[in-house]
C-alpha cells in the first residue's frame, strides 16, 4: 500500500506553500505522486527518486581534474583543515538547508573566523539595504488575502517565479473581506515588458528599463498634490495621476517587488522609495509592500544569523571579538572578485550559476568545498564535493516564508543509505575543527 | 608638528585593516611601540611592523601635534585615518576602503585613490583625494541616518555611486563627475559636482544643496524649476537654475516656509 | 548529586521573611533545602548581598519584531566611530547589539544581572515557531512566552457573543499549540482597526466590522483568564499608549477590572496586570502641556489589589521601540521621521518597529523619565510593582541596574533632573523632585524578584529562597550593613553579580561566566478547558478559508522547545 503524507511544505521558493500532498511507496523510498505542487516544486519531489544519478558519497578533485569518490570523514577533514588554515573563509550559500542547520554551521564560522552570507546578497539583500534605510509597512501573506482591493507587480513575474502565488495570496483567493476574490481587486502591474502576470492586470504600466526610481518619485511627488513632467522613463503623466488616484482609492494595498526592482540601476535606492511610496500611501489608506523573496529559505538565513549576530547576510566573523557588516566589502562577489578570501565553501546554494566570472575564477583558484545534494555549477569547479539529505524532502526542518512565517518542513522519504544530513555533517566538521584549533 | 613615516615593505596576501595608522593612535608612541600597534589581516592578528617600516622623529604627545606619511603600496590598506579627532595624515599613494571613516578633525590627504565607504559618516576635518574616490563617499553607514555630518571632503577626480547619502552637514566637493545617486535622503550639508553628473539626483531629498557645473543625465521629476540666481561656489561667480525638491518627499516648515532640498544647475 | 553551602550572606527574601540578616542557604540537586553534608562546596558571601533569581516579566527579547528590530539597525551594533557591545569576548559565543542584543547577548547579560527567568512579551501565534526558535538558541535563562489576543478574530466574534466557554476553548488550544504562557493584550481592538488604517484611542470605540469595544475584548478575556484558572492574569497594554492625556483611558481600563476576583490555584491574586504602565500615565491634551499623570494612576492602582503592574522606565538610551500596537508605532514615525516597520498578522495582530531617541534635551523624554521613576516611587504595595523598561522600548534591559540606581538614590535623580535642558519645565510637569523615597534592598528583591513570581504564578517555585525552591540565587558584592554606598556602586554591582546559580548550578563566579550552557527550559502553560465541538469546527473553517497556513502546519513541535516546563491547568468550572 502506499501512503500519502499531507500538509508538506514545498521546499523550492519562498512562497513556501504548504499543503502538498505526496504520495510515498509502502516502504517509504520512493516518491510516487506529487499534488498540489506547481510544476517547478513536483519536480524538486519526483526526480529524488528518479534515480538521475545521484551522487551519495564525496568526491574530491584529482590534479587531472577528474573526481574520486572519498568518504565522509576524509571530506570532513579536508573541510576542517581548510577552516583551520585559511586566514579568511568565505561561507556563502544557506538557501537551501534548515535553520537548524544553519545554527550548527554558524557555530563552526564563528569558531572559524569565516565571512558568512546568503544568497540575499545577489538576490533581494538590495531590499534589506533599503529597509535598514527607511523600514517596511508589510503585512503576512493573509492579510492581503483576506483585506487586499489593490495589488501592485512592480519588476516581479510570479507567475512564473512564484506560480502558485498568485492563486493563494495575491490575486484570486476569496477572503473574509474580499469575498469577491479577482474581481473585487484592481491589479496593476509596472515593468519594462510585458509578463506573463501583466496578463492578469486591469492596467500595465510599461516603463523604460532602470527608470523605476525616478518613476516611482513621480508617483510619491503625485500623491503629494505636486505636478510632474509630461513623462517619466517612458510614461505618461496621465497614466501615472490614474494610478495614483487607483492606489489612494483603495481599502488596503500591497506592492509586491522583485529583481526588476533589486537588480536594476540604483538596486536598494529603487526599494527604498517603493517603500516610502507605501508609507505616503498609509497617510491615505492601509498600504503595505511585501518582498518576493526566490529561494525557499533564503529568508530563513537572514533571520538566524540576525538573532545570532544582528544582520541579516553579508556578516564578517573574522574578528571573532564581534560581528560586522558592509555589503559592498563584506558582500561575496566583491570578497571574491577582489580576491580578498583565501578559501570558500558553498553550501546548499551555487556561486558557479549565480555570481559573475571574475568572482567564480578566483573561487575556483582557491581551496574550496561545495555541500550540496545535487551536482551543480560549483560542485563542479569546487575541490570537494560533499553530497548531503535533500531538506524538504529527505530531512525535516524550518523555514521561512517570503513574508517571515516560519513553516516546520517535513520529512517525506529516506535519504539515499548512509548519506549525512547537513545538520550531521556540520555537526561533525565542528567536533574535528575544535580538535585542530583547540581554544584559540 | 612632528613627523613619522611608515612605508609598506610586505603587501598583504589579503587586505590590511589599518584604523590605527591615525595621529591619535600614533601620539606619544615610540617608533618601536608604533611597530608593535595590532593590525588585522583576515581573523589574524598581526602587528603594524610586521607590513611597514617606521621611520622619523618620534612623534608629537599629542594627536595635534601628530603627521604621519604613508608611503608604498597601499592599495590594500583599509581604514587609514578611521575616527582621527586630529593632526595630519599624508597618503603618497593610493589606498583602499573607508580612509577617513567616521573622521572628526584634523587634515587627511591621499595623493592617489581611495576606494568606496572613505569618509563615511565623516563628521569634521579636512579630507582631500586626489584621485578618483568609489562609492558611498561621505555617505552614512548601513542603516543610519546620520551621514556625512561636518567638514570638507575633496575629491580632485571622479567618484562612483551613492555619494552623501543621508548627508546632514558638511561639504563635499567632486572635481570630477560622479555616478548616480548623489545626495539620497540628504537632510543638510553641500555637495559640488564641477564635472558631470549622472542621474538620480537629489532623491528623497528633504533639506540641503546641490551644485552641478556639468550635465544632468536626467532631473529626477519630483525637482522643479523656481528661477535663476547668481552664485559664489567654491570661489567660481556663475549663473545657476534653481530647483527645489524633491517634492515626494516630506518637507518641514520654518517661519510659515516650506524649507526644500536645492539643487543648482551651471547654466 | 551536586551540594552548594552559600556561607553567610546578608539574604533578601520575602519568602522566607528574610530582611538583609546575615544567613546560610544550603543547595542541592537543584533545589534549596534546609542543610548540607559538610562535602558541600562553599560560597563565602560574607559581606555580600544574596537574593533569588531575578525574573522579567515583560521584555521583547524573542520573535519575529525582536529579529527585525536587530537586522534592520545594522548601526545599533557596529561602526558610529565605536562599538556598542561586545568588546570583551568572554563567552564562546559573540555579543552583538546595544538596545536589541542577540540572542547570545540577551542570555548573557540578563545571568549577569541575576536574572534567571524572562517572560516574552508578545509572541504573535502565527509566528511562534520562530520565538521558540530564538528561545532555543537563547542561553542561561528560563523563557515563557504570552500570546496576543486582543484582536484576534476568534475572541472578537465569541466574546461578541458573550461566550465565554467557546473563548475559554480557543484560548486553550491556542495556548496549547503555540506553547504560550498567558494571555496578552496589546491595544485592544486598535491593532484590528489598524488593519484598514485605522484606530481605537478609547475603551468604547467600536472595532470596524466585528461590533465589539476594546472594554468588552478585555472583561471577556478576564473572564475566560479566571474560567480556566491560568497562573498569570491578563497582561494588558491598553489602548491610547503614548497619547498626552492618555491617563483616563488607564484608569477606565483599570476599572474593568474592579468587579473580578483571581481564581486560580496557583496563588495569584491580581486579575489584571498593567504593562509599562509609564506609558499610560500622561496628563495634558498636547505636547507642549505634557505632564505625568503618576499621581492620578497610582492612587487608583494603591487602592486595588486586584491591578498589579511593571514600570516601563526610560532610560535616557538611543533605542529601538517595538510592540504589536501597530498604529501607535506609524503614530510615532510622524513624530521622528525614522524608519518605520510594520507587520499585520492575519487573523491575530499586527506589530510595528521605530528606532527612537530619549534625549535628556527633549522635554517630553525627560517628563517620560520621571513618570516611570514616580511610579514606583509612588507604590504603596511593592509585591504589585515591578520594575522593567518595557525592553526595548523605553531602554534596554542592561540598564535595569540604572533605574535600581535612580529608585535607591535620590541624589542622583535630582542631580539627572538638573541635567536636563528644560529643567524647570520639567519640574513643573513632574512630580519627582517632591518624592523623597528611596527603594530599599528588600523592596528590590520584592519588586524583581518576589512580585513578578507571585503575579506570574510561579511563587511557589521562583523568586524566593525558601527551602524547596529552585536554586535559582544570584550574589552581589554590596553590603548592606554599609549604606547608603555610593550611587554609582548600585548600578555597578547589579549589572554584574559576582554569582550566579541556576537551578543549583555555578553559571557565574566571581563575577565571570564559567557555565554558559546551564539546563534551560521554556515554560509553557496546558490548559484544559471542556471540549467544545463548535470551537473545533470554527478553527477547522478558519484554516480552510482565511489562514495562509494549513492547520496541521500552524502548530509548535515539540522539537521547538526541546525542554519544556509544563505547567497543568483546570477549568474552574
Amino acid at each position: 500500500m502506499t501512503k500519502v503524507v499531507t500538509d508538506v511544505v514545498c521546499p523550492f521558493c519562498g512562497t513556501l506553500c504548504d499543503d502538498l500532498a505526496i504520495t510515498v511507496s509502502d516502504d517509504g523510498k520512493q516518491i510516487i505522486d506529487c499534488q498540489n505542487a506547481c510544476a517547478i516544486g513536483a519536480e524538486k519531489f519526483l526526480h529524488t527518486s528518479a534515480g538521475h544519478g545521484r551522487i551519495t558519497r564525496p568526491r574530491k578533485r584529482q590534479p587531472d581534474g577528474s573526481y574520486k569518490e572519498i568518504t565522509y570523514d576524509e571530506a570532513i577533514e579536508y573541510t576542517a583543515q581548510m577552516l583551520a588554515k585559511a586566514k579568511k573563509t568565505l561561507w556563502y550559500g544557506w538557501a537551501s538547508t534548515s535553520c537548524e542547520a544553519m545554527a550548527v554551521g554558524h557555530k563552526v564560522a564563528e569558531k572559524a573566523g569565516t565571512m558568512v552570507d546568503n544568497c540575499a546578497t545577489v538576490c533581494h539583500g538590495s531590499s534589506l539595504l533599503a529597509i535598514q534605510d527607511v523600514g517596511v509597512p508589510s503585512c503576512t501573506l493573509g492579510e492581503v488575502k483576506n483585506r487586499a482591493d489593490r495589488v501592485v507587480f512592480w519588476g516581479c513575474n510570479p507567475a512564473h517565479a512564484h506560480p502558485r502565488h498568485m492563486s493563494r495570496y495575491s490575486i484570486f483567493p476569496r477572503g473574509f473581506f474580499t469575498t469577491k476574490g479577482h474581481k473585487g481587486r484592481k491589479i496593476i502591474v509596472v515593468d519594462c515588458r510585458y509578463t506573463d502576470t501583466a496578463k492578469c492586470a486591469d492596467e500595465f504600466i510599461q516603463i523604460d528599463q532602470s527608470y523605476d526610481y525616478e518613476v516611482l518619485d513621480a508617483f510619491r511627488t503625485v500623491a503629494r498634490g505636486h505636478d510632474i513632467p509630461d513623462v517619466v522613463g517612458g510614461v505618461p503623466k496621465e497614466k501615472i495621476i490614474k494610478a495614483v488616484e487607483t492606489l489612494k482609492e483603495g481599502r488596503f494595498g500591497v506592492i509586491f517587488f522583485g529583481m526588476g526592482l533589486t537588480h536594476t540601476l540604483g538596486r536598494n535606492h529603487n526599494i527604498d522609495i517603493a517603500i516610502n511610496l507605501t508609507r505616503d500611501l498609509n497617510d491615505f489608506t492601509k498600504f503595505s509592500i511585501v518582498a518576493m523573496r526566490g529561494h525557499w529559505n533564503v529568508t530563513g538565513s537572514g533571520q538566524v544569523l540576525s538573532w545570532q549576530y544582528g544582520f541579516p547576510y553579508c556578516v564578517d566573523l573574522t574578528r571573532r571579538t564581534h560581528a560586522r557588516y558592509q555589503p559592498g566589502d563584506t558582500s561575496s562577489v566583491d570578497l571574491l572578485r577582489r580576491k580578498e578570501v583565501d578559501a570558500c565553501i558553498c553550501i546548499a546554494s551555487d556561486i558557479g550559476a549565480h555570481f559573475p566570472i571574475e568572482a567564480t575564477r578566483h573561487m575556483a583558484q582557491i581551496p574550496s568545498v561545495c555541500i550540496d545534494p545535487h551536482i551543480n555549477l560549483t560542485t563542479e569547479i569546487s575541490d570537494v564535493h560533499i553530497p548531503v539529505a535533500l531538506v524538504g524532502v529527505e530531512v525535516a526542518g524550518c523555514a521561512y516564508r517570503m513574508d517571515n512565517v516560519p513553516m516546520a518542513c517535513r520529512k517525506v522519504v529516506d535519504p539515499p543509505e548512509g548519506m549525512l544530513t547537513d545538520e550531521e555533517l556540520l555537526e561533525k566538521v565542528y567536533v574535528r575543527l575544535c580538535e585542530i584549533m583547540g581554544d584559540s | 608638528m612632528k613627523t613619522v613615516t611608515i612605508t609598506m615593505k610586505n603587501v598583504p596576501d589579503l587586505y590590511l585593516e589599518g584604523d590605527m595608522i591615525t595621529p591619535d593612535q600614533f601620539a606619544g608612541k615610540t617608533n618601536e611601540e608604533i611597530a608593535a600597534l595590532r593590525t588585522y589581516e583576515g581573523r589574524e592578528t598581526y602587528c603594524l611592523g610586521d607590513n611597514f617600516e617606521i621611520s622619523g622623529d618620534a612623534v608629537g604627545a599629542t594627536p595635534a601635534e601628530t603627521k604621519i606619511i604613508v608611503k608604498g603600496d597601499c592599495t590594500k590598506v583599509k581604514y587609514i585615518g578611521m575616527n582621527m579627532t586630529a593632526g595630519e595624515v599624508v597618503v603618497e599613494g593610493s589606498c583602499d576602503m573607508y580612509t577617513g571613516g567616521w573622521m572628526k578633525g584634523g587634515k587627511l590627504h591621499v595623493k592617489g585613490n581611495v576606494d568606496s565607504f572613505s569618509g563615511l559618516g565623516m563628521e569634521g576635518g579636512e579630507f582631500t583625494v586626489d584621485g578618483n574616490a568609489g562609492n558611498f563617499i561621505g555617505a552614512s553607514y548601513r542603516g543610519d541616518w546620520r551621514g556625512m555630518q561636518g567638514g570638507v571632503l575633496r575629491v580632485k577626480g571622479n567618484v562612483g555611486s551613492d555619494i552623501g547619502t543621508f548627508m546632514n552637514g558638511g561639504t563635499l566637493i567632486v572635481e570630477g563627475n560622479a555616478d548616480v545617486h548623489i545626495g539620497t535622503h540628504a537632510e543638510g550639508g553641500t555637495i559640488i559636482i564641477k564635472g558631470n553628473a549622472n542621474r538620480r539626483i537629489g532623491g528623497q531629498m528633504v533639506k540641503g544643496t546641490i551644485y552641478v557645473y556639468g550635465d544632468i543625465t536626467y532631473m529626477m521629476p519630483g525637482f522643479q524649476y523656481t528661477k535663476d540666481v547668481e552664485l559664489e561656489v567654491d570661489g567660481d561667480k556663475a549663473v545657476f537654475a534653481e530647483y527645489i525638491g524633491d517634492l515626494g518627499e516630506r518637507h518641514s516648515k520654518s517661519k510659515g516656509q516650506v524649507v526644500y532640498g536645492k539643487i543648482y544647475r551651471k547654466k | 548529586m551536586s551540594e552548594i553551602l552559600i556561607k553567610n550572606g546578608h539574604v533578601f527574601d520575602v519568602v522566607s521573611g528574610v530582611k538583609g540578616d546575615a544567613k546560610d542557604i544550603a543547595i542541592k540537586d537543584g533545589k534549596i533545602v534546609d542543610k548540607v553534608s559538610s562535602k558541600a562546596k562553599t560560597i563565602d558571601a560574607s559581606g555580600k548581598t544574596v537574593m533569588a533569581g531575578a525574573l522579567d516579566i515583560h521584555a521583547h527579547v524573542a520573535g519575529p519584531k525582536v529579529n527585525l528590530g536587530r537586522w534592520f539597525r545594522p548601526e545599533d551594533k557596529w561602526y558610529r566611530g565605536q562599538m556598542r557591545g561586545g568588546i570583551v569576548k568572554e563567552t564562546s559565543r559573540m555579543e552583538q547589539g546595544f538596545s536589541i542584543p542577540s540572542v547570545f547577548r540577551t542570555g548573557y547579560c540578563y545571568g549577569r544581572m541575576g536574572y534567571t527567568f524572562v517572560m516574552e512579551a508578545a509572541m504573535p501565534p502565527l509566528y511562534a515557531r520562530h520565538v521558540h526558535e530564538e528561545i532555543h538558541d537563547t542561553p542561561i535563562i528560563d523563557e515563557a512566552a504570552l500570546p496576543v489576543f486582543g484582536n484576534n478574530w476568534f475572541v472578537m466574534e465569541y466574546l461578541k457573543e458573550k461566550d465565554i466557554q467557546k473563548t475559554a476553548a480557543y484560548i486553550a488550544w491556542l495556548m496549547r499549540v503555540t506553547k504560550g504562557y498567558g494571555i496578552k493584550v496589546v491595544n485592544p481592538g486598535g491593532t484590528e482597526a489598524w488593519g484598514w488604517g485605522l484606530n481605537c484611542l478609547g475603551i468604547n470605540d467600536e472595532v470596524p466590522y466585528f461590533d465589539i469595544t476594546p472594554a468588552e475584548i478585555t472583561t471577556g478575556l478576564i473572564e475566560a483568564n479566571e474560567y480556566l484558572g491560568l497562573p498569570h492574569s491578563v497582561h494588558i497594554h491598553p489602548n491610547s499608549l503614548g497619547d498626552p492625556g492618555n491617563n483616563p483611558v488607564t484608569i477606565d481600563t483599570m476599572k474593568l477590572a474592579a468587579k473580578y476576583k483571581p481564581n486560580n490555584k496557583f496563588g495569584r491574586e491580581q486579575v489584571l496586570h498593567m504593562t509599562h504602565l509609564q506609558f499610560h500615565s500622561y496628563g495634558g491634551s498636547g505636547w507642549g502641556d505634557f505632564c505625568s499623570a503618576s499621581k492620578e494612576i497610582m492612587d487608583y492602582v494603591n487602592k486595588h489589589k486586584e491591578i498589579t503592574f511593571d514600570t516601563g522606565n526610560v532610560t535616557l538610551d538611543e533605542t529601538t521601540t517595538m510592540t504589536a500596537d501597530g498604529p501607535f508605532e506609524h503614530h510615532l514615525c510622524a513624530l521622528n521621521h525614522l524608519k518605520w516597520c510594520n507587520v499585520d498578522v492575519e487573523l491575530e495582530t499586527g506589530s510595528g518597529v521605530v528606532p527612537f531617541i530619549y534625549s535628556p534635551n527633549v522635554f517630553p523624554c525627560a517628563v517620560q523619565w520621571a513618570t516611570g521613576l514616580e511610579l514606583a516611587l509612588l507604590a504603596k504595595d511593592p509585591m504589585r510593582t515591578m520594575i522593567t523598561t518595557d525592553h526595548p522600548n523605553a531602554g534596554p534591559f542592561t540598564r535595569y541596574p540604572r533605574v535600581f540606581k535612580w529608585l535607591m538614590s535620590k541624589k542622583t535623580r535630582d542631580e539627572q533632573m538638573a541635567a536636563f535642558k528644560n529643567s524647570g519645565k520639567v519640574a513643573d510637569a513632574t512630580i519627582l523632585n517632591e518624592l523623597d523615597r528611596e527603594i530599599t534592598l528588600y523592596e528590590l528583591s520584592q519588586m524583581t524578584r518576589a512580585a513578578p513570581a507571585k503575579a506570574l504564578g510561579l511563587s511557589s517555585t521562583r523568586g524566593g529562597l525558601a527551602t524547596g525552591m529552585d536554586a535559582d540565587v544570584a550574589i552581589y558584592d554590596i553590603d548592606p550593613t554599609k549604606m547608603p554606598t555610593d550611587p554609582e556602586t548600585i548600578e555597578k554591582v547589579f549589572l554584574n553579580a559576582s554569582y550566579l546559580l541556576k537551578n543549583g548550578e555555578i553559571v557565574i563566579s566571581d563575577g565571570q561566566i564559567v557555565f554558559e550552557n546551564p539546563k534551560k527550559m521554556t515554560f509553557w502553560v496546558n490548559a484544559k478547558a471542556p471540549e467544545n465541538k463548535q470551537v473545533n469546527r470554527d478553527i477547522r473553517e478558519k484554516f480552510l478559508r482565511y489562514y495562509t497556513v494549513t492547520q496541521a502546519n500552524y502548530e509548535v513541535p515539540d522539537s521547538y522547545a526541546p525542554h519544556p516546563f509544563v505547567i497543568e491547568t483546570e477549568a474552574n468550572v
